[in-house]
């Protein structure tokens, strides 16, 4: 074939190429600058006990499911099965962040729906979650033993993805010492 | 003449308006309402991830404005609130990619694309009037 035939079909594949990659990205999944870096430190009230404060250091010596909620928004009703599912392994710490809600709407929330959490935090103003990097809910970081964030799921968790996502991770930060 | 002229003006209609999210941040300084305007400007609200953090309405978008309103008042310094959002968020957070090794293909990718086929037309344009001759 022609040299003059074959450069532009040449150029026209790798423009196709290009923008068949990019249709598959989805720019709602930023890649988080957290990863790897210890959990930014915090200071927080429980949801059940606003005299009561909980901080980063309530993270260390497990593998913690970090998890950003609120009961205003609509993916995270989604997962909240899941969650409650998942919370049925003892050896899974939940941690939860009220994110920006109204204390009596979640509580009563997590009466009616269940409780997955071992600790819930909130974060009236959304502070934290800034620090978190945090910018749709729901999102849940897997955080190891000692207190690095691991992993961020943007979304709400679907069964699939838990199965074939998140617990591989988290037996595997299990594992480590 | 007349009418095009005027479809010209209906046509532009859409970018006469200017989109800016209602806060009401006061600044001890017309420096300090400067740097403001220009921060928020320059970052991406990521999720309305079109508009800058001036423009959006979004929840985070407030959030963010607040906190860079906050550290303007703080004395921070324009490079001291950007690399604090850039820390938690990323690079993407910047509206304008960054120029670095990565970015480079972004940047001047398709400038050289065009230098390129401007280039080879000239080239073709040469010898096609070489042939005729």
């Amino acid at each position: 074939m022609k040299a003059r035939v074959l450069l532009p079909l040449i150029i026209f594949s790798f423009v196709v190429i290009l923008l068949w990659r990019g249709l598959s990205l989805d720019p709602n999944h930023l890649p988080s600058p957290l990863i790897n870096r210890a959990t930014p430190a915090f200071q927080l009230n429980t949801l059940f006990d606003p005299k009561k404060t909980t901080t980063q250091q309530d993270l260390l010596g497990h593998v913690t499911l970090l998890n950003i909620w609120a009961t205003w928004c609509g993916s995270c009703a989604d997962e909240h099965e899941l969650l409650v599912d998942i919370a049925k392994d003892k050896t899974l710490f939940l941690y939860g962040i009220n994110y920006k809600d109204n204390p009596v709407t979640a509580k009563d929330w997590l009466k009616k729906q269940g409780n997955p959490y071992q600790i819930v935090a909130t974060d009236p103003n959304g502070n934290a979650a800034i620090d978190l990097g945090v910018y749709v809910t729901p999102e849940t970081f897997i955080i190891d033993k000692k207190g690095f964030i691991r992993y961020t799921q943007i979304g709400s968790i679907t069964p699939d993805i838990w199965e074939n996502t998140l617990k591989p991770i988290v037996k595997k930060l299990q594992g480590e010492t | 003449m007349k009418k095009g002229l005027f479809f010209l003006l209906i046509l532009f209609l859409p970018f006469y308006s200017v989109m800016a999210a209602e806060d009401f941040y006061r600044f001890d300084t017309e420096e300090q309402q400067q740097r403001f305007d220009a921060l928020t400007s320059q970052l991406r609200c990521l999720v309305c991830q079109n508009q800058t953090l001036a423009e959006s309405n979004a929840g985070l978008a407030e959030d963010l404005r607040k906190q860079v309103y906050q550290q303007v008042q703080r004395g921070q310094s324009d490079k001291q609130i950007v690399a604090y959002l850039v820390a938690r968020y990323g690079d993407f957070i910047l509206y304008r990619p960054p120029l670095s090794t990565a970015t480079v293909g972004l940047w001047f990718g398709p400038l050289m694309i065009l230098i390129a086929a401007v280039g080879y037309l000239i080239y073709y344009l040469r010898k096609n009037k070489q042939r005729r001759e």
